[in-house]
C-alpha cells in the first residue's frame, strides 16, 4: 500500500482530499513554499558552517550592547516572573505561528504540496539542521584537527580514529562492550524473572512500581543514591559507611574501594545502569508475557510441562521478539548514556565508556576526537538501525 | 524505538479478549506465588531495588555529620537526630545558588520542551499517516533512523548555530534542542497511534468536505489524547532528567536541577553530605509524582514500543 | 562573607556547564585550583575561591541551618585576624624568609594619577570590565578602583559572571567583547588571542610589568612571544599545611630541604602512635586529579629546574622523558608510599576518592601531620582554627630539592586582557598594573593578593596571604605558572588529571606518562 502511494505522481491516486484540477491551478505555490523551507535550512547550515571567528554580532541578542529590557527579558530572564513570562511567551508565540500556518493552509484551493509544507515543514527544518546536518558536520570534524581554541585546523585523516583505538582508549572500548552486553543481559534477566514472579499476584501493581521507580529518576540523582552504596572503606577501626562495604564486612570480606579498582569499578557502574533499566525491561516483558495466548500454554500444560520448563520451552520462545527489542533498546541506551560514568566514575580512565570519552574530549575542545567517538558510537548502533528498519518494513507490509 | 517489532498489544486489549481464561490463570498464579521460594525471590529483588533510594531518603533526614560518619542503617541513633533542616539548607542553597532556582529553571525548560515537539510531531505524524506524497517512505525511514542517532553528534554544530544567532545560554537554545532531539521518537510514536485509527473515520470526514486541517483538529486530535499523554510523559521525564543538553546549552540563569546537583557533587567534600541527599530527593519528587500519577499512560507509551535510547 | 561562598558555589555549579560549553570553540579550561572542573572560578581568585570553598562551609552548614551567613563570615574572619601578627610575614623555615621585611619596590603612589591622565581627557568615558569574580570580591574590586574615577573622571562598568570562561571566548568570537577581561589562565588567554580580538597593551603597562613583576609573569601574559596581558591577582601553590601545635608537641621542626622533609616523614612514620605523616585527596568531581598535577609540577620545578619546566610545558620535553619520570617517581616516593599516607583513611588509592576539600581535616583531628595544597586552602579549615605561625594551622614553603634553581614557586593568578585601545581603556589597564592599585586591592579584599613587587605586606590581610606575598616577592623566587593551566586543555584539564588519578590507584609510572603524552593534541 505504501508502495503505491510512493509512486503516486499526484494526490489524485491517493486519498487526496481535493480534485486534481484545482491542484494544477496553483501549482507554483508548493514549489515556492518548499523553496523557502529549503532556503531556511541552507541558512541554518550556513550559520553553523562559517567559522565562528569571523562572526559579527549575534543576530538576535547581544548582551554586550546593553539591549532593551524586552530583549533582555526574552533572552536572559533572571527573576522568577521573567522566566515564567518568557516561558508563556514562547508557548504563545509557537501556538500563534502554528495557528497561523494551519489557518493559511486550511482553505479550499490550497494544493497538497502547500498543505504538506504546513504539516511537515517545521519538522523538516528542525531535523535537517539539528540532526542530519549536525551529524554530517560531526563526521567531517572527526577527520579534522583542532587548535587549543577549538577551531578547526586542517584535516588529519584517520588520526582521531587511531586515538580512539589505541592507548588508554582501548580500555574505553572494552568497557563499552561490557556495558553493551552486560546491562541488557542482566536488565532483561531480572526484569523477566520479576515479571514472572509477580505476574497476576495481588500486589502486582505496587511491586512493579517499586522496580520501575529508578527509571523515572535522573541518572544524576541515581549517582547520588549509589554514591552511598559504593563509599570507600572507612578508616581502619571505624564502622563502614558505604552499604556495599558494610555488607562485605558483615560476611567477613575485605572492604573495597569499589570505584577505583579495575574492573570492579566498571561492574559497579554497570550495576547502577541495570538498576535503572530493569524497570523498563520488566514492564515491556510483563506485557508480552500476558499476551502469550492461553491455548498455547494450555496445550503445553496438557503435555505435562510445568514451572521452569513451561517457561523456557513455551513462554520464552513466544515472547522472543519482545526480548530482542528490549535487549537492543537497553543496549543502545547503555551505549549512549554518559551521566552515570560522569558523575560516579571518579574521572578514572579505567571506568570510562565511549559516551563519556566523547564528553571529556568535547570539554577540552578536542572536537575532532569527540567527533570520532560519536561516529564510533553511531557505527556500533548502525546494525541495530538496519535491523529495526527491516522490522518496520515488515510490519508495514503486514498492516 | 523499534516499537513495531514488539508484538505487544496493550494489556487492556488482551484482557478483554481473554476474560474467560483470565480467572483460570489467576488461580494458577496464586499457586505459583504460594511457593515460598518464588515470593521470597520477588521480595528480595524488590528490596534490592528499593534499598539504595531508601538509604538516600534516610540520609537526607540525618543531622550533620551523620551521613559521612555512619551508614544510613544506623538511622537516627546515638548522636544523630532526625531533621528536616537539611531540606531547608538545600532549598536555600547553603550560600550557593538556591535549589529552587534550579527547579524553576527545570520547570521553565520542561513545559515548552514537551509542548512544542508534541505539537510539531502531531502535525508531521498526520502528514506521514494520512497525506499521500512522493518520497514519503524514504522520509519516514529517515525520521525513524534519527531516533537512534546519538545526540552527541549534534551538540557541537548546534552550539555554533546558537552562538551565531545569539541564543546561547538562553532558554531558547535548550527548548530548540530538546525539540529537535525529541521529534523523531515523537513522530514515530504518534504516527503509530494515528495509523491505528480506522481509515473509515477519516474517509467519512472527507466526504463531508473537511480538509486536512479540519480532519486533524476535529477528528484525529480528540482520539489521540491518550497517545499524546503517553509521549508527553516520556518527553517530560527525558527533559527533566537530562544532563547532557543542559550542560551543553544552559547558561548562568538557565541551569536545570540535574546540573545543579552535578555541580554540588563537584563542589562539596564530605561537607556536602547533608546537602546532596535532600537535593537529590527534591530533584526526584517532580518526576516521581508525574510518573506515579500518570503511570498508566507511561506504561502504555512503553508498550507502543518505544523508549528513548 | 557569605557572598564569597555564594560565588564559589555558583561558580562550581556553573563549572560543569562551563566545561561543557567550552566545547564549541570557546576557550578555556584548566586546573581549577579550587576544584571545580572548571578552572575558571578557581584560578580566577585563588584565595577567594578557597574562601568560598566548599567543605568548610558545608561542614558548618548543619550548625548554621538558621544562619548560614554567620558561620561563613566567621570562617573568613579567621584568616583576617590571624594575619595581624607582625612577624607573620616571615615564612617560617622557608628559604624565602630572607625576603621578609624587604622594602617593596618603589611606590608609584605619587605618579600613577598623572600617568593615567596622560592617556588623554577621558572624563565621563566608561570602561567595561568582564570577569569571573563575583560576590564579595566583586564588591571589593569595585571599591578598589574608586580613586581611578576620582583621578580621571572615567567610570568602570564591572560585570561578574560565573560562566565567564564559557562566555568570554564566545563574546570575543561573536565580535562583542567587553573592553577588558580578567583572564584566569594563560591557556584561556591564548584562546582569546586566537580570536584576533585581543589588543596589545600600551607601553606604560609593559614598563610596569617589567618593573614590578618577576620576569616569569610577563611570559605567562604573553602568547607566542607577544605580550598581551598584565598580571592581576596571584596565589601560590607551593605550600605545605601543618599544625604548629602538633609539631611543637612532638618536637618536630619545619623542614627546609626536600631531604629534611622526607627524613621528617620517615621519623613520623616510624613513630609508634601510627599517625601518618601525610594526608591527601584529589577527588573533585569530574575535575578529579588536579591536585596531583600540582604535586608533579612542584617536583619538576624543583628537581629539573625552570628551564626544563618551560620545555615540558611546551612538550619539548615529553612526559615520558627520564627527567619527568624521575620527578614522578619522587612524587610517588611520598604520595604513593603506604607508610606515609593516608591519614588512616585508607591505602594510597583512598587519595583518589578523598575530596581535596576534606583532605586537610585529618590534621585537625591529629591523624596526620602535613598536606600539600595551595594558599587558598586557608578558608577550608573546619571550626575556625587559629591560622598562624604558632597556632593550630599554618603552612610552610614546600622545600627546595637543591640550591641550583633558587626558590621555585608555583603560582596561579589572572591576567588583564584588553579588547579595545581607546584612551580610557588603556588608562585603566595601566592603572591596574600599578603598585598603587595592587595595594588598594589587598586593602579592599581580604582574600586577594598580587605578585606585584610594589605590594606592601603591611596592606595584606591574613597570615597566609602575608606568607604568600613574602614568598612571591622573594628576590630568589623563581615563579612558574601552574603547568596544567599552560598546557593544552586536552592534557592540562583532561588526560593529566585522569592519568594521575589512575596512577594513584595503581597504574605504573611509565604507563601513566605514556598515556598523558598520547593525549597531547597534534597541531
Amino acid at each position: 500500500m505504501t508502495e503505491v502511494q510512493d509512486r503516486a505522481p499526484s494526490p489524485v491516486q491517493g486519498r487526496a482530499p481535493r480534485p486534481a484540477n484545482k491542484t494544477k491551478e496553483t501549482s507554483w505555490g508548493a514549489p515556492l513554499i518548499w523553496g523557502i523551507i529549503g532556503l531556511v535550512i541552507v541558512g541554518g547550515i550556513w550559520l553553523g558552517w562559517s567559522p565562528l571567528k569571523q562572526g559579527s554580532s549575534p543576530i538576535l541578542y547581544d548582551n554586550a550592547k546593553n539591549p532593551g529590557w524586552i530583549s533582555r527579558m526574552l533572552f536572559q530572564p533572571t527573576t522568577l516572573g521573567q522566566k515564567l513570562l518568557v516561558m508563556v511567551v514562547a508557548i504563545a508565540l509557537f501556538l500563534a505561528i502554528m495557528g497561523l500556518i494551519l489557518w493559511l493552509i486550511d482553505r479550499p484551493k490550497i494544493p497538497t504540496g502547500v498543505v504538506l509544507a504546513g504539516f511537515l515543514g517545521p519538522v523538516v527544518i528542525f531535523l535537517s539542521i539539528g540532526l542530519l546536518w549536525s551529524g554530517i558536520k560531526t563526521v567531517i570534524q572527526s577527520f579534522q584537527k583542532f587548535d587549543d581554541a577549538g577551531a578547526a585546523n586542517g584535516f588529519v585523516g584517520l588520526d582521531n580514529y587511531a586515538k580512539v583505538f589505541t592507548g588508554q582508549n582501548t580500555q574505553v572500548l572494552i568497557n563499552s562492550v561490557l556495558w553493551i552486553f552486560l546491562v541488557p543481559l542482566f536488565a532483561v534477566a531480572f526484569g523477566l524473572l520479576y515479571a514472572v514472579l509477580v505476574d497476576r499476584t495481588r500486589f502486582e501493581a505496587v511491586a512493579k512500581s517499586l522496580i520501575f521507580l529508578p527509571t523515572a529518576i535522573s541518572m544524576v540523582a541515581s549517582g547520588i543514591i549509589w554514591r552511598y552504596v559504593y563509599l570507600a572503606p572507612a578508616p581502619s577501626g571505624k564502622d563502614q559507611i558505604g552499604l556495599a562495604n558494610a555488607l562485605v564486612h558483615l560476611v567477613g570480606g575485605t572492604p573495597q574501594n569499589w570505584i577505583t579498582k579495575a574492573p570492579l569499578g566498571t561492574f559497579a557502574l554497570i550495576i547502577v545502569m541495570v538498576w535503572i533499566q530493569t524497570g523498563f525491561a520488566m514492564t515491556v516483558l510483563s506485557a508480552a508475557l500476558k499476551a502469550v495466548p492461553d491455548d498455547i500454554i494450555e496445550a503445553a500444560r496438557i503435555d505435562g510441562a510445568t514451572g521452569p520448563r513451561l517457561f523456557f520451552s513455551v513462554m520464552l520462545p513466544s515472547i522472543r521478539p519482545t526480548v530482542v527489542v528490549v535487549l537492543t533498546t537497553v543496549a543502545i541506551a547503555s551505549l549512549k548514556t554518559f551521566d552515570i560514568v560522569n558523575v560516579m566514575g571518579g574521572n578514572l580512565p579505567k571506568n570510562n565508556i565511549l559516551a563519556n570519552a566523547f564528553y571529556n574530549a568535547l570539554v577540552v575542545r578536542q572536537n575532532g576526537l569527540a567527533g570520532a567517538f560519536a561516529v564510533v558510537i553511531f557505527i556500533i548502533v548502525t546494525p541495530v538501525i538496519i535491523f529495526n528498519v527491516r522490522q518496520m518494513k515488515k510490519a508495514e507490509e503486514n498492516r | 524505538m523499534t516499537a513495531v517489532v514488539a508484538p505487544v498489544p496493550a494489556p487492556e486489549l488482551q484482557l478483554s479478549a481473554r476474560k474467560l481464561k483470565a480467572q483460570q490463570r489467576a488461580s494458577d498464579a496464586k499457586t505459583k506465588l504460594s511457593s515460598p521460594w518464588a515470593s521470597g525471590l520477588a521480595i528480595l529483588i524488590a528490596i534490592l531495588w528499593t534499598v539504595p533510594t531508601f538509604g538516600l531518603l534516610i540520609n537526607s533526614t540525618r543531622s550533620d555529620p551523620a551521613p559521612q560518619q555512619s551508614g544510613f542503617w544506623n538511622f537516627w541513633n546515638g548522636s544523630t537526630s532526625f531533621t528536616l533542616g537539611n531540606y531547608g539548607t538545600a532549598w536555600s542553597g547553603n550560600g550557593g545558588t538556591p535549589l529552587y532556582d534550579f527547579i524553576i529553571n527545570s520547570v521553565v525548560i520542561t513545559l515548552p520542551a514537551v509542548f512544542i515537539p508534541i505539537t510539531l510531531a502531531l502535525l508531521a505524524a498526520y502528514a506521514f499517516a494520512w497525506i499521500p506524497f512522493r518520497g514519503k517512505n524514504i522520509l519516514f525511514i529517515a525520521v525513524f533512523v534519527m531516533q537512534v542517532v546519538p545526540i552527541q553528534v549534534a551538540l557541537l554544530p548546534l552550539l555554533t548555530v546558537y552562538v551565531k544567532v545569539g541564543l546561547t545560554n538562553s532558554f531558547w537554545s535548550i527548548w530548540l534542542s530538546h525539540t529537535i532531539f525529541g521529534l523523531p521518537l515523537a513522530i514515530f510514536l504518534l504516527h503509530n497511534f494515528m495509523k491505528e485509527i480506522p481509515p473509515s473515520l477519516i474517509e467519512a470526514a472527507r466526504v463531508d468536505g473537511a480538509g486536512h486541517v479540519k480532519i486533524f483538529l476535529k477528528v484525529l486530535l480528540p482520539l489521540l489524547v491518550p497517545a499524546i499523554a503517553s509521549f508527553a510523559i516520556f518527553q517530560f521525564l527525558w527533559v527533566w532528567n537530562d544532563l547532557l543538553v543542559a550542560l551543553t546549552f544552559s547558561g548562568e540563569n538557565t541551569a536545570p536541577i540535574t546540573q545543579g546537583i552535578q555541580g554540588l557533587t563537584t563542589q562539596f567534600g564530605s561537607g556536602g553530605s547533608t546537602i546532596l541527599p535532600p537535593a537529590a530527593i527534591l530533584a526526584m519528587l517532580v518526576p516521581l509524582a508525574v510518573f506515579l500519577s500518570l503511570q498508566r499512560f507511561f506504561v502504555r507509551g512503553l508498550l507502543a514500543g518505544s523508549v528513548k535510547g | 562573607m557569605p557572598m564569597i561562598r555564594h560565588r564559589r558555589a555558583l561558580a562550581l555549579v556553573g563549572a560543569a556547564a562551563t566545561a561543557a560549553l567550552v566545547l564549541s570553540a570557546c576557550g578555556s579550561s584548566t586546573t581549577p585550583p579550587a576544584a571545580s572542573n572548571t578552572p575558571a572560578p578557581s584560578t580566577a581568585a585563588p584565595t577567594s575561591d578557597s574562601s568560598s570553598s566548599a567543605s568548610p562551609s558545608s561542614s558548618e552548614s548543619s550548625t548554621s541551618e538558621t544562619s548560614g551567613s554567620e558561620t561563613s563570615s566567621s570562617e573568613t574572619s579567621s584568616s583576617e585576624t590571624s594575619g595581624s601578627e607582625p612577624s607573620s610575614s616571615k615564612p617560617s623555615g622557608s628559604e624565602s624568609g630572607s625576603s621578609s621585611g624587604a622594602a617593596p619596590v618603589e611606590s608609584d603612589d605619587a605618579t600613577w594619577c598623572d600617568t593615567a591622565k596622560s592617556f588623554g581627557d577621558i572624563k565621563g568615558k566608561s570602561v567595561s570590565v568582564y570577569s569571573s569574580i563575583v560576590g564579595a570580591e566583586q564588591t571589593g574590586l569595585q571599591k578598589s578602583w574608586a580613586d581611578f574615577t576620582d583621578c580621571t573622571g572615567a567610570t568602570v562598568a564591572y560585570t561578574g559572571d560565573k560562566n565567564f570562561e564559557k562566555q568570554v571566548v564566545q563574546k570575543a568570537q561573536a565580535g562583542n567583547p567587553s573592553d577588558i577581561a580578567f583572564v584566569p589562565q594563560p591557556g584561556l588567554l591564548a584562546s582569546l588571542v586566537a580570536t584576533g580580538k585581543v589588543v596589545a597593551p600600551p607601553s606604560q603597562v609593559v614598563d610596569n610589568v617589567t618593573k614590578y613583576w618577576d620576569a616569569g609573569w610577563k611570559v605567562n601574559g604573553s602568547v607566542k612571544d607577544t605580550f598581551y596581558a598584565a598580571p592581576l591577582g596571584a596565589n601560590i601553590k607551593s605550600l605545605v599545611w601543618y599544625s604548629p601545635k602538633m609539631f611543637a608537641a612532638k618536637g618536630y621542626t619545619v623542614p627546609t630541604t626536600w631531604d629534611d622533609m622526607v627524613a621528617l616523614s620517615d621519623k613520623i612514620a616510624a613513630d609508634a602512635d601510627g599517625v601518618k605523616p601525610w594526608c591527601a585527596g584529589v577527588e573533585s568531581g569530574n575535575a578529579t586529579g588536579w591536585t596531583a598535577t600540582d604535586w608533579l609540577e612542584e617536583v619538576v620545578l624543583r628537581n629539573n629546574g625552570p628551564d626544563v619546566y618551560d620545555q615540558w610545558v611546551k612538550h619539548d620535553v615529553k612526559f615520558a622523558d627520564p627527567m619527568i619520570a624521575d620527578s614522578l617517581a619522587k612524587v610517588g616516593a611520598i604520595w604513593k608510599n603506604e607508610k606515609y599516607v593516608n591519614a588512616g583513611i585508607g591505602d594510597v588509592s583512598s587519595i583518589a576518592t578523598t575530596n581535596f576539600a576534606d583532605a586537610g581535616f585529618p590534621i585537625q583531628s591529629q591523624q596526620c601531620y602535613m598536606m600539600q595544597q595551595a594558599s587558598f586552602y586557608a578558608s577550608n579549615w573546619k571550626d575556625n582554627p587559629d591560622i598562624s605561625e604558632n597556632g593550630d594551622i599554618y603552612a610552610f614553603y614546600l622545600p627546595t630539592m637543591s640550591d641550583k634553581f633558587g626558590t621555585p614557586v608555583e603560582v596561579g593568578g589572572e591576567f588583564t586582557a584588553a579588547f579595545a585601545s581607546r584612551p580610557e581603556v588603556q588608562a585603566f589597564q595601566y592603572y591596574l598594573s600599578t603598585a598603587h592599585w595592587a595595594n588598594n586591592q589587598s586593602k579592599a579584599i581580604a582574600s586577594r593578593v598580587s605578585a606585584n613587587k610594589g605590594l606592601d605586606v603591611a596592606n595584606v590581610q591574613g597570615a597566609i596571604n602575608k606568607l604568600s606575598v613574602s614568598i612571591l616577592q622573594d628576590p630568589a623566587a623563581v615563579s612558574r605558572f601552574d603547568a596544567s593551566d599552560l598546557m593544552p586543555a586536552a592534557v592540562g584539564s583532561g588526560a593529566e588529571w585522569q592519568a594521575l588519578t589512575a596512577w594513584l590507584t595503581g597504574t605504573e609510572d611509565a604507563d601513566t606518562l605514556a598515556a598523558i603524552d598520547g593525549a597531547w593534541p597534534t597541531s
